[in-house]
């Protein structure tokens, strides 16, 4: 490898310019990481910083360099360009063992070969930790994970559940700088899944272990995370908690990726610094200024909106579009109607009604009037990202 | 409701020809079981009466004394050394992407398609050429460049079983390579490389073609020996010889097979 500039200083300095609302307590951080496979671009100029103790979310569907970032941060991979940091201590070209990250992977990978009780000793052995204080750590991780009682089984001699109980315990009783989580809720049923959830965010709590979880599923995302990196294309699109996300995403993917939505077509009024007025229908609708940036007033755009956003109203109410209800589904606690409108944008128009709130009494083809509530709305540049 | 009685001399033929199928494959060493227990010096078929004569003039009889343990030393020897060579090309194969990959791996696997005559000859006259003595050295070259495509390919196989995430799992969390490789990488490629090295044994110990040509009478092998043998005589004693094989044979297969499980020593299955 080659020798790495000495002025980190600079690096350093590039990174909090970029990103203004970085943690100080820094676990680990990447200042402009790229990664190629032969010709593909896996991960483009990547900045990101966890706090520590923070629970930062990698979203994005597949191929779009959320595996390959954790694989840089474990070391599996080393970058084509950039630097990488864990706890303060440039690690870039650190070897994977030197690191003192625990993995979990989607698999889980557990040795096959050991017991329970031996994986989850195997990181504790490879570091020479005294052989009383291997007991007492593999018990209390093991009790911790609720998994007393199955220390002589086999991997294979384990449920799904357990196993994955297993991957953790073994990742972290060695005490890692940060906790790396290959989607390791995909291959658990859907109830397991969500009781892991709790359980995983539960215990990341109270250890306040750093945690990087790499997810294509956004509800996961959402639950989960303290923040979450929305990425395409190799590419971080979005750097926010999960609320801010849902209600002002950056970006037309990470609007749709994110929670339902609907766009509707709109008019550019005006645009400031901050703000723009768009206009549909007699309705105008302040949003967010940063995505629509250079666009002159009078162009058409394309108004995001969610599903709790759109109310049934009488018709001929002032700033209201008329639709045809087109499918109505029965959610259980909720109806969602899917409503063809002339001034949709996309596809149909999601409203989500309570099934208290007399949803029942739309059937398909009936009239409706919408009603927007212009909170929180964003609006994108038509056909861009 | 009863089967069309096409449908039953269907199934009842196809049992038939399996058995014959079965039969067929097991005739010739059933035969040679039972002419081997035949009193009289011929090897002739049935027997008349009953003996077990042959059976101590086989391992009474000094050039098979001297021919199993020199095929005993070569077999050992030569697996051993294919499969450490074997293991070592299979490593790099499976874990390095480089030209002339394909090239390399043709030739390893060259033995296959070369006929095993044509090899000894080729040795025995590079022998002769660099006036090496027919010593065990070419006797064992010759089996190991044999042997190395069956071990190649049987540790190849389990290192694409192997789940490379295990290995990364171990350096995560702390183990230098060295202590992946032994806690974890051989460990579980453990049944790959014993059923590797038990079939180049197998292989090797029943050689008879290249042997034939690259052994001299002290270093010749048990097959070589035995043809030596039945071009003078006509008795029995080989027949009993052979039983005597397949007894060894099977009883190492089994003995195999109860610590590893057949799939594994066959390979056919992931090793787990």
């Amino acid at each position: 490898m080659l020798s790495r500039p000495a002025d980190l200083s600079a690096a350093q300095i590039a990174a909090a310019d970029r990103n203004a609302s970085v943690p100080k307590d820094v676990a680990v951080r990447l200042d402009g990481v790229s990664k190629r496979f032969g010709t593909s671009v896996a991960l483009d100029d990547a900045w990101l910083t966890i706090g520590r103790g923070e629970f930062m979310t990698l979203l994005g569907p597949s191929g779009c360099g959320k595996t390959t970032l954790l694989n840089l941060v474990a070391g599996f991979l080393a970058p084509d360009l950039g630097e990488i940091f864990i706890d303060g201590a440039l690690v870039t070209d650190v070897p994977t063992f030197e690191r003192k990250t625990g993995v979990v992977f989607q698999n889980y990978a557990l040795f096959p070969h050991m017991t329970v009780a031996n994986n989850v000793a195997y990181g504790l052995k490879a570091r020479s930790v005294a052989k009383d204080e291997i007991r007492t750590r593999v018990a209390e991780a093991l009790a911790m994970m609720k998994l007393t009682g199955f220390e002589g089984r086999k991997p294979r001699q384990l449920s799904g559940g357990q196993q994955q109980r297993v991957a953790l315990a073994r990742a972290l009783v060695i005490r890692p700088k940060v906790l790396l989580l290959d989607e390791p809720f995909s291959a658990l049923d859907k109830n397991l899944r969500a009781s892991m959830q709790v359980e995983v965010k539960e215990i990341q709590r109270r250890l306040g272990v750093s945690t990087i979880f790499v997810t294509h599923d956004q509800s996961e995302a959402l639950s989960l995370s303290d923040r979450i990196a929305v990425m395409l294309g190799g590419r971080i699109c979005q750097i926010d908690t999960p609320e801010q996300l849902y209600r002002k995403p950056a970006a037309r993917f990470v609007a749709s990726f994110i929670g339902a939505g609907s766009l509707l077509r709109a008019r550019l009024e005006r645009i400031d610094t901050d703000l723009a007025d768009v206009m549909i229908g007699t309705t105008t609708i302040s949003v967010p200024a940063k995505p629509l940036a250079g666009l002159a007033p009078g162009t058409m755009v394309d108004l995001f909106i969610r599903p709790e956003q759109l109310r049934v109203v009488s018709p001929g109410e002032v700033g209201a579009f008329d639709g045809t209800v087109a499918a109505s589904v029965y959610q259980g606690g909720h109806v969602d109607l899917y409503i063809d409108a002339p001034a949709t944008a996309g596809a149909r128009v999601l409203m989500r009604l309570n099934v208290r709130d007399g949803a029942g009494a739309w059937s398909n083809g009936a009239k409706i009037a919408i009603g927007i509530d212009g909170n929180d709305a964003v609006a994108f540049p038509q056909s861009g990202v | 409701m009863a089967k069309p009685l096409s449908h039953r001399m269907m199934s009842w033929a196809g049992r038939a020809a399996v058995v014959a199928i079965l039969g067929f494959i097991i005739l010739p060493a059933i035969v040679v079981g039972i002419a081997a227990f035949n009193d009289k010096a011929l090897l002739s078929f049935p027997p008349e009466q009953w003996s077990l004569r042959w059976f101590y003039k086989a391992v009474s009889y000094r050039d098979f004394q001297t021919g199993f343990q020199n095929g005993l030393f070569v077999t050992l020897m030569s697996s051993s050394i294919a499969l450490v060579i074997g293991a070592a090309f299979a490593f790099v194969l499976d874990r390095y992407a480089f030209k002339t990959k394909s090239l390399i791996e043709g030739l390893l696997l060259a033995p296959l398609v070369v006929p095993h005559f044509t090899l000894g000859l080729g040795l025995l006259i590079l022998a002769a050429q660099i006036g090496a003595a027919r010593g065990f050295t070419v006797v064992i070259v010759c089996h190991v460049i044999l042997v190395l495509p069956f071990v190649l390919r049987s540790v190849y196989i389990s290192l694409r079983n192997l789940d490379q995430r295990l290995e990364l799992a171990a350096a995560s969390l702390g183990a230098k390579p060295g202590r992946v490789i032994g806690t974890v990488t051989l460990p579980l490629l453990l049944p790959g490389l014993f059923s590797g090295w038990l079939f180049a044994a197998i292989l090797s110990f029943n050689e008879f073609t290249a042997s034939l040509f690259v052994t001299a009478q002290r270093t010749q092998t048990l097959p070589v020996a035995m043809y030596n043998y039945v071009r003078e005589y006509a008795d029995p004693t080989m027949a009993a010889l052979s039983v005597l094989f397949i007894v060894a044979t099977a009883t190492l297969l089994t003995i195999a097979n109860s610590f590893l499980g057949l799939g594994k020593v066959l390979n056919v299955e992931q090793a787990r």
